[in-house]
């Protein structure tokens, strides 16, 4: 087990180390010089080539790479170009929003996604297997920023049950952010709801394929005990596997999301260093989400295998 | 291998080969309806522009954000845009980029799987590796930094459609060859002294054709759903192109005032993406029903 962990933290090491060759090589393409943008198109030659000098981008390029990287691991990300404000404190206050964000909509979908994913199962090729795998199938291909436009004009536009924008403070608390929380919330469930119920369901498919299964109603289990004991518990292994696979997809939703409903969340901030052409902000929102993805991924595998006795064992 | 029957009975084969189909697809009514509605929009694609009462960036600011009426059956938008005819010339601009952008990452990704598959060793790590780093970066993120490198338009949307899912065709390919190239018939082929290259695209690449339908036609709906991200986000197909996702973001400052400019191109990429999917499902249990899930 521990050195199955290990390998797979070296793997997710190197991996992260290519991903940051890539951000910063991106990032080093964008059009657009640092110095020109900082003093602006009219400042003389000798004023840009001095802060050239101070920002170190006179150095090589690989120099400037493991300085960048090292100065991102011991948390130092430097200054926001468009503002000037310190990146670092400004990253974690927007991570924070997309957690609570996310939380919110991991908290309303799983439990709903497992349960009808299992019941699909269950009662295979039944109408309610048609109704929930159909719905499932059509609303995984649902873009959010469509769900999310049809809630607000539902729900706040029409009903005026809940606010249409979610911009909260951005440090408020989660209990005052909360009403400001569900719409958006809502959104991300669809998304995930969708795509976790649909891989429990084949999930379970395959246990229930089984030999053990068979002999378990064979030797005359009930069947809830079947399901409970048998069933459920191997099914639920690689539903844990799949939301840690949506993590990717609950990021993807996330951007956009919190495009839809103006909320100061990391993937907000993301689109706001694009269009600001913010260097270092970019560089540091996406080795973040790439280092969170990786770190889900990575324990997703290890719970799997403590789950797993067959590869905790080996 | 069954691929290569004789072709006396191939006749036969085909028929029972078209029953099967036919009663396949009467036990998955939802993959009919997806094909109707892909069917539909690939009609409106062909046709669309040329039926278009209006062209799609023609302004009429005396006209602007009318209701939905016989003249403009979706109304106009904040340009006295017809939104009707917006949506019909958008139908074509999506299918043309979504089709040939998931064909790019095909034509690639095969190589790239082939080639890992097959050669194994060297290529095999190198090529592998580095399709794992573009999967170790959310999709829409990696769109998104490539996108603000080469900047937005519709031939860099393009691009970035290939690159991003090169790597999940090329992991199809591979698992294929790895799993075939122990075979008889490779070995067969190889003793016969045929090329690498023959042994690839004439023995290993036909039998990874049903995998590689199924893959190509599930990135080709997600290929719609970025597409139509990217376009919301502002990053995708610029102004004043009718691409759905770009009208969704730009109806939105009038969406309290006129919903249906928003309603169209929203209800026209859901309705695109669902038929898409209950397809691309739909064939997933034609050509490979032995695999689990849906």
């Amino acid at each position: 087990m521990l050195s199955y962990v290990a390998r797979r933290l070296l793997f997710v090491l190197l991996t992260l180390l290519l991903s940051s060759l890539v951000i910063f090589g991106v990032t080093q393409l964008l059009p657009g010089d640092v110095a020109t943008m900082i003093l602006g198109r009219f400042a003389t030659p000798e004023a840009l080539a001095r802060l050239r000098g101070e920002l170190g981008l006179d150095r090589p390029l690989y120099v400037q790479y493991w300085d960048w990287l090292w100065r991102f691991v011991k948390g130092d990300w430097g200054t926001s170009l468009a503002t000037g404000t310190a990146i670092q404190p400004w990253v974690m206050e927007r991570l924070r929003n997309s957690a609570m964000l996310a939380g919110v909509g991991l908290v309303m979908s799983v439990p709903l996604a497992v349960v009808l994913g299992v019941v699909a199962a269950m009662k295979r090729d039944s109408w309610l297997d048609h109704v929930i795998s159909v719905f499932s199938l059509a609303l995984v291909g649902l873009p959010e920023f469509v769900t999310g436009l049809v809630f607000i004009g539902v729900l706040a536009l029409g009903l005026k049950w809940l606010p249409a924008s979610s911009a909260i403070e951005p440090d408020a608390g989660f209990f005052d952010a909360l009403p400001k929380l569900i719409l958006p919330g809502l959104t991300i469930t669809l998304v995930m709801l969708a795509y976790v119920a649909r891989m429990t369901r084949s999930g379970t498919i395959e246990v229930l394929k089984t030999d053990y299964i068979r002999t378990a109603y064979l030797k005359g289990l009930p069947a809830h005990e079947v399901i409970l004991n048998h069933v459920l518990r191997n099914a639920l292994l690689p539903t844990v596997t799949i939301i840690a696979i949506s993590i990717g997809w609950l990021i993807g939703g996330l951007i956009v999301t919190e495009s839809v409903f103006g909320y100061p969340g990391l993937g907000r901030l993301l689109l706001y260093s694009i269009q600001h052409r913010d260097l270092p902000l970019l560089q540091a929102v996406s080795m973040l989400v790439v280092a969170i993805y990786s770190l889900a991924n990575l324990l997703a595998d290890v719970v799997y295998a403590y789950l797993n006795p067959r590869i905790r064992l080996s | 291998m069954a691929s290569r029957a004789i072709p006396a009975s191939l006749g036969l084969r085909a028929s029972r080969g078209w029953r099967v189909l036919y009663h396949r697809l009467r036990r998955a009514p939802a993959s009919l309806v997806g094909g109707s509605i892909v069917l539909f929009f690939l009609l409106t694609a062909l046709f669309g522009p040329y039926l278009a009462p209006y062209g799609p960036t023609d302004q009429n600011l005396a006209a602007m954000l009318q209701p939905p009426s016989l003249g403009h059956w979706f109304g106009t938008d904040l340009f006295g845009r017809d939104v009707f005819s917006r949506v019909l010339v958008g139908s074509r601009d999506i299918f043309v980029l979504c089709g040939s952008g998931t064909l790019g990452a095909v034509a690639v990704g095969v190589f790239v799987g082939l080639a890992a598959g097959y050669q194994g060793g060297l290529w095999d790590e190198g090529l592998m590796r580095l399709m794992d780093v573009l999967l170790a970066i959310p999709a829409l993120l990696l769109a998104m930094l490539l996108l603000a490198v080469v900047g937005p338009s519709y031939g860099n949307v393009l691009l970035v459609i290939v690159v991003l899912y090169i790597p999940m065709v090329s992991r199809v390919v591979r698992s294929v060859v790895l799993e075939l190239k122990t075979k008889d018939f490779v070995e067969a082929a190889r003793l016969r002294g045929e090329s690498s290259l023959y042994i690839m695209f004439a023995e290993l690449l036909p039998n990874a054709l049903p995998p590689l339908v199924v893959e190509a036609a599930a990135r080709f709906s997600y290929s719609i759903f970025l597409v139509a991200s990217l376009g919301f986000l502002g990053l995708g197909v610029q102004p004043p192109s009718p691409d759905w996702g770009l009208m969704v973001a730009e109806a939105r400052d009038s969406y309290a005032l006129a919903p249906w400019v928003l309603a169209a191109p929203a209800a026209a990429i859901s309705l695109l993406v669902v038929g898409v999917s209950l397809f691309s499902d739909g064939l997933r249990r034609l050509l490979r029903p032995g695999v689990a899930g849906g």
